[in-house]
């Protein structure tokens, strides 16, 4: 008999949302981007150009954060024998959420996470992101009563579940091989910021850990914050929510004792003013999470512990964070990129016509 | 007889939407629920709970999870 998960309990959700709120500011402290202790979409982007597909000079870093998540929950989910290799629902339409989940919170310029650590950190912008964040998961609800479906998983090789934590580690590899060189922007296959958020990060041991730490923990309490806003809409549940307070209350807490609060909206770190395409990326992403079944961390933890469409995910926002700076979609504290509107539109066209035609019928 | 929502290979919230719509039909006084993933298991006990129902008993199956729930 399995000993209880007390993880899952309401006290046990609230610590680690808590716990990610303390280490988020912390990680800013150390070195991390302004109001980006953690972003999991911002991280994504910046490992894509790492790995060089795409070159935007200010955001490319091989982020040990992330995959700290995917190998702190493979660790968790081997512990307490919860590992299970599955995949085959629907993975092309999980990768196209991906991409524009991608796309739609570089638009905002934040995951759901570093929207919350804005809040936290008094960025009044943040505000508008969180209402198209709930708008889209809102929408998305709508569809999961419609009978929205993207089909059961099947049971698959354990190989199958391991695929994308191996790539982690030959991600950490590749760091290990090819350390940051000070003054360079290039280290053998890797690119490095010189300057910009991407130049910005604490010491890899030390993001590793809280990566560790963090994907541990999520995975036994299941954290997530799309969740969180989609169990208090479908079923009045607040449970998962009261994780995410808990992180907006921690982070603040820290915010204020490492004198990291600056409340307003102009000039904040990473951000810009426009409010319509603030709500817009992130209804898009919001609606995308929703579709997909997690917000972009969750996916990750979710990815750890076997879930082969969740890691088809998290490749589909990696490729959108290269269309996302290739294209010009990307927004920068200037304000939306040339194309982003354009994309914001096609992308919750894309959500709709997904969310309309995947009606699989489960009985 | 009891009714059996069969919640295999299905991440949330679907689980809890098929046990839910099974107990709002009102015309069980025993849900058998199978699931196939521990945060499942954890998300349907919660919901069925939180509507009132007691979980009677968890089988561990092949793969997965067999619940029964009951109607206080």
């Amino acid at each position: 008999m399995k000993l209880k998960n007390i993880f899952a309990t309401r006290w046990g959700i609230i610590g680690v949302g808590g716990l990610i709120g303390v280490l988020a500011a912390l990680l800013q402290k150390l070195g991390n981007p302004g109001n980006m202790g953690i972003c999991v979409a911002c991280f994504e982007r910046d490992i894509a150009g790492a790995i060089g597909i795409h070159r935007a000079a200010v955001v490319q870093y091989m982020r040990p954060e992330i995959i700290g998540f995917v190998l702190g929950s493979l660790i968790a989910a081997y512990i307490f024998k919860e590992f299970r290799a599955r995949a085959g629902s629907a993975p092309i339409a999980r990768f196209v959420l991906g991409v524009f989940a991608m796309i739609g919170a570089l638009v905002f310029l934040g995951c759901p996470w570093r929207a919350l650590l804005r809040l936290a950190a008094g960025d009044g912008n943040a505000i508008f992101g969180l209402l198209g964040l709930a708008g889209g998961v809102w929408i998305g609800t709508l569809f999961l009563k419609g009978g929205y479906n993207l089909g059961r998983t099947e049971k698959t090789h354990t190989s199958v579940g391991w695929l994308l934590p191996l790539i982690m580690l030959g991600f950490l590899g590749l760091m290990l091989i090819f350390p940051q060189i000070k003054g360079e922007a290039k280290s053998g296959i890797l690119f490095y910021s010189l300057k910009g958020p991407g130049a910005m990060h604490a010491s890899l041991i030390i993001s590793l850990a809280a990566g560790l730490a963090i994907g541990f923990l999520a995975q036994r309490s299941r954290f997530c914050t799309m969740g969180a806003l989609r169990d208090l809409i479908l079923f009045k549940q607040t449970h998962l929510l009261s994780g995410v307070i808990a992180l907006v209350v921690t982070a603040f807490i820290v915010n204020i004792i490492l004198d990291q609060f600056h409340p307003g909206f102009a000039k904040q770190a990473v951000a810009h003013t426009m409010q319509v395409w603030n709500f817009g990326g992130m209804v898009l992403a919001g609606l995308a999470f929703a579709l997909a079944g997690g917000c972009p961390g969750r996916q990750l933890f979710l990815a750890g512990e076997g879930d082969g469409d969740a890691a088809v995910f998290v490749i589909g926002m990696i490729v959108g964070a290269a269309f996302s700076h290739n294209f010009a979609l990307a927004s920068s504290p200037k304000g939306v990129g040339p194309h982003g509107i354009a994309a914001v539109i096609i992308g919750i066209l894309v959500c709709l016509f997904i969310g309309f035609t995947m009606r699989k019928k489960t009985a | 007889m009891s009714t059996t929502v069969d919640a295999r290979g299905l991440s949330c919230p679907q689980p809890v939407l098929m046990t839910l719509d099974e107990i709002k039909k009102g015309s069980d006084m025993e849900i058998i629920v199978l699931v196939d993933s521990d945060t499942s298991k954890e998300n349907v006990s919660r919901a069925a709970q939180s509507q009132g129902w007691e979980i009677a008993d968890v089988q561990e199956t092949e793969g997965g999870y067999q619940l029964t729930i009951k109607k206080n």
